[in-house]
């Protein structure tokens, strides 16, 4: 009886429930992700599955294994500081899912900066941030006060950006390409320095100060919610905005603040990616890029916690990249971004997954709590 | 077998843990007339409805329509039954005409297309036959409360309800929107229909009822004929005499003024009326002044003027000789207020912090919890909490890192006053800082204020309950309609005169010198009617 109690307060434990609940979202996506592939083709489905899950390791050589690892942490970096942006927001209540547009516009203004006004990359960086901040702080200002829900005009500002951002660096794009110019011939000073970073991963020279950079931002946000006054408001806002404005903070100031943050988050996140070389952008998309959507999947599979979104970051980024490289003689080349974005949908189940274990733990006491709330209730109930 | 009651609950018995809702509980409607159910905040009024509807199963007890006992075991056999209620928050979708409000949930189809004629042709009908004036296609968002409520009211014709609730319906009405449901009251009556008013204004029962029950802590006092029993008779059923509770205190010895409140108007949220109308008052360091009334009579929101949380129409605030009208919430909760809200979930509480971080709600930002650089000070809040827990015996599991969610309701209740007092203040604006609690709990609260008094701070109480009206003040205002109506001595007068005054059948109190001259003669009514009934 005592020892059922115990295992059943560790299950209580947030920690361990973040972690199992992420472990059983990651668990069920790859059987489903399996599942689809013994449907297409049984014969490749267990050699694909496990390419996707152990992605670089699967090159041959260890070089190559290597600067695969450093692709997949170039493009971690971006995607973590999506996952931030998104995460930062939650916590205050806000569903920011206009973090892609956010991103839109740091690597809009991130590259213009760079390309058309020659501006050294740690100018560019921040001109990427107060950009996507902008952007957000949009959103916010229509949230407080005129109580427009962040995910419409987050959602329609994705747009707005992508065209605008098309718009833009066609000023700078290469003539023969839809691509914009090559950042290491235009401007080398905006590259984001390798910081001697590359020689550990076979000279992999996308492989910057970019990815220590967002890990220090993951710390930074988690210092901020949990050890400042300022997160003290902000949580308190999120979690009870009577409460705050009870209590005097000023909850319109805090839902702008904190949206022109979360924004700022994924503008330096697009320039984490731009700024390294890593690619260039295409004035021709059509689409709204994922980095921002698969960032809510690492903010959920992260368990809402600012380093949990290191891991569940670098987890996505690299089943994404262990997808691309399934055998296309077996499986058709859409399979990659199938199975990947089967696992990340099913990362989305994180909290459901939290309620049913809390359900199963709560089963044999939950009669009797829902009979003292009722209680409670019907005390001052007649009001 | 008597067939001449509607709907009879017989016997009904309620528990929830560590309190009896319904003790026994037995109301007989009889067919055709009213039938009003009276009893304070926490009677068990609600509860009993709720067991009628089968929101909840009585442990004790049966229920009988026609005389044969019947199973409700959630609304639907309710309204099977042909039970129907009008809620007191209205239950209608904003932006659906009148018409298709009434229609909703039983809508005739024709190969899943709506029958929109048929159904206007029968509300048209409903309306003419009782009087409820309304538009079919205007939308709700866009008509008055009044007729919002006729709304309610035809939708529960439009499903042939014989049996009628009026759950306060009153509450949120105008004068003359009052004197109009009276009188669709009395003609659904006189159509045949049952109908239970819930209330508690003795006014309004004495002009539509039949018959009235009696409930008081969970128990039934008893049924009277409303034309036989006076008021004072039904205020006493209703508050008991048997439930004094004493609190000892000194006399009060009061000092400067610490709180002036002048000709305060406040809007309100639920109707086009203002809420708190030309209110002018004072609080005096060393002495308790307790706003008493009806709930919805202008007491939350005058708090909210108080507080901050809403713009005053017109009037000022003046704390501790500065004035305060314009300023913040911040500003007033650092320079004097402390306010014990009237809704510890929320406003009280952030329900998911940890009490620790709940015990410094007002006072985070202070250089005790937050160092220069913006960081919180764990260690001394940690402390903090620690300490006003053990002082004002606050019982948590985890102790200050225990979630305020956990909490029980008395200790998340000793934890805001425990915040609220050991603040630096010179008011404590406590607002019905009992409610929900049990009797031990109370006296420790009545305790709190009382001696928050003796240490000289003024004590503004906002309450409901009468005894604690009676008990704990030094000064008793009644507010009705949002203003002030009398000004009473806790030692001189009596719980029946008090609640004459609570039911807005007499007053002492008028709207300073530029009172109109309809108040005035409202007044002289009220005296007059007074006269007479004596």
């Amino acid at each position: 009886m005592n020892e059922k109690a115990e295992k059943k307060s560790f299950l209580k434990n947030p920690s361990v429930q973040a972690i199992m609940t992420s472990l059983i979202c990651i668990i069920l996506g790859l059987l489903i992700g399996y599942i689809v592939l013994l449907l297409i083709n049984p014969a490749g489905a267990g050699e694909a599955i496990k390419t996707v899950l152990i992605n670089f390791l699967s090159r041959s050589s260890q070089a190559a294994k290597v600067k695969a690892l450093g692709n997949t942490l170039a493009k971690t970096a971006p995607l973590l500081m999506c996952a931030l942006s998104i995460c930062f927001c939650y916590k205050v209540g806000l569903f920011n899912i206009g973090a892609a547009g956010q991103y839109e516009a740091g690597a809009c203004f991130g590259l213009y900066a760079a390309l058309a006004w020659q501006l050294p990359w740690p100018v560019c960086l921040l001109i990427a941030g107060i950009a996507g901040g902008v952007i957000g702080a949009i959103s916010g200002v229509l949230k407080a006060y005129r109580n427009v829900n962040e995910v419409i005009s987050g959602i329609m500002l994705n747009w707005i950006m992508l065209y605008m951002s098309n718009t833009l660096l066609a000023k700078v794009k290469d003539p023969a390409s839809p691509y914009t110019l090559k950042l290491s011939a235009a401007n080398p000073k905006a590259l984001i320095p390798n910081a001697g970073l590359n020689a550990m991963f076979a000279n992999n020279k996308t492989v910057t100060l970019a990815i220590p950079l967002a890990i220090l931002f993951a710390i930074l946000i988690w210092v901020i919610l949990s050890k400042t006054k300022f997160g003290y408001e902000l949580k308190a806002t999120g979690y009870n905005k009577d409460a705050a404005m009870y209590a005097g903070m000023k909850e319109k100031q805090n839902i702008i603040v904190t949206l022109a943050i979360g924004g700022a988050l994924a503008g330096i996140g697009a320039a984490f990616l731009f700024l390294t070389g890593y690619q260039e952008w295409s004035t021709t998309q059509t689409s709204v890029p994922g980095m921002g959507f698969n960032g809510i999947a690492a903010t959920f599979l992260g368990g809402l916690h600012p380093i949990g979104t290191i891991f569940s970051s670098f987890f996505i980024q690299s089943i994404t990249d262990g997808g691309a490289l399934i055998d296309k003689s077996v499986y058709p080349s859409q399979i990659s971004d199938l199975i990947s974005s089967l696992i990340i949908y099913l990362c989305g189940f994180v909290l459901f997954f939290k309620f049913v274990i809390n359900n199963w733990i709560d089963k044999s006491t939950k009669k009797k709590e829902i009979s003292k709330v009722t209680g409670e209730a019907i005390e001052g109930g007649d009001k | 077998m008597d067939t001449a009651y509607a709907i009879e609950m017989v016997n009904i018995t309620k528990r929830f843990p560590g309190i009896i809702a319904n003790d026994n509980i037995t109301l007989q409607l009889r067919k055709g007339e009213i039938h009003a159910l009276l009893g304070e905040n926490g009677a068990g009024k609600s509860t009993l409805m709720s067991v009628l509807f089968g929101l909840y199963q009585a442990e004790e007890g049966v229920i009988k329509k026609d005389g044969k006992e019947v199973k409700i075991n959630n609304p639907n056999d309710a309204n099977d039954l042909g039970i129907g209620m009008v809620h007191q928050h209205f239950k209608l979708v904003q932006c659906f005409t009148v018409l298709e409000n009434i229609i909703l949930g039983v809508e005739t189809t024709k190969n899943g297309v709506l029958q929109m004629d048929e159904a206007r042709e029968k509300v048209i009908a409903l309306s003419e036959k009782y009087g409820l004036q309304v538009d079919p296609d205007a939308k709700i968002e866009d008509i008055t409360v009044g007729m919002q409520q006729r709304t309610e009211i035809l939708k529960m014709l439009y499903r042939d309800n014989e049996i009628l609730i009026f759950d306060e319906p009153t509450a949120v009405l105008t004068p003359q929107e009052i004197d109009e449901l009276m009188i669709i009251m009395k003609n659904l009556a006189a159509e045949g229909k049952s109908i239970l008013f819930i209330t508690h204004k003795l006014n309004e029962i004495k002009e539509v009822a039949d018959r009235v029950s009696v409930l008081r802590r969970g128990k039934y006092i008893g049924t009277v004929d409303v034309a036989t029993t006076s008021k004072e008779e039904m205020s006493k059923m209703m508050v008991g005499r048997d439930v004094q509770m004493s609190v000892d205190k000194e006399p009060s010895k009061p000092g400067e003024s610490i709180l002036k409140v002048e000709n305060m108007t406040v809007a309100s949220k639920l109707h086009s009326n203002n809420a708190v109308k030309n209110v002018s008052f004072e609080v005096r360091e060393g002495e308790i002044v307790c706003i008493a009334g009806i709930d919805g009579n202008g007491q939350t929101e005058l708090v909210y003027g108080l507080a901050g949380f809403e713009p005053l129409v017109d009037g000022k605030i003046t704390l501790c000789g500065e004035d305060i009208t314009k300023t913040s919430i911040r500003h007033r909760a650092t320079h004097g207020m402390s306010h014990i809200p009237e809704d510890r979930h929320k406003h009280g509480l952030v329900l998911d912090y940890p009490l620790e971080f709940n015990m410094v709600l007002q006072r985070y930002f202070e250089p005790d919890f937050t160092s220069g650089a913006g960081f919180l000070k764990r260690k001394e809040i940690r402390e903090y909490s620690e300490k006003l827990e053990a002082e004002h015996d606050v019982r948590s599991g985890q102790g200050p890192i225990t979630i305020a969610r956990a909490m029980s309701g008395g200790n998340q209740q000793k934890a805001i006053i425990a915040r609220e007092v050991d603040k630096e203040h010179k008011l404590l604006v406590a607002v019905q800082p009992t409610r929900g609690l049990d009797v031990g709990a109370i006296e420790g609260v009545h305790r709190n204020l009382i001696a928050e008094r003796d240490n000289g701070r003024a004590v503004l109480l906002v309450s409901l309950e009468l005894e604690e009206v009676m008990n704990v003040p030094d000064r008793i205002l009644v507010m009705y309609e949002g203003e002030l109506v009398g000004e009473l001595d806790p030692k001189k007068t009596t719980v029946e005169e008090l609640g004459l005054y609570m039911a807005g059948a007499k007053r002492n109190l008028t709207v300073d010198a530029n009172t109109s001259e309809i108040e005035e003669s409202e007044v002289v009514d009220v005296e007059r009617e007074r006269k007479e009934e004596a």
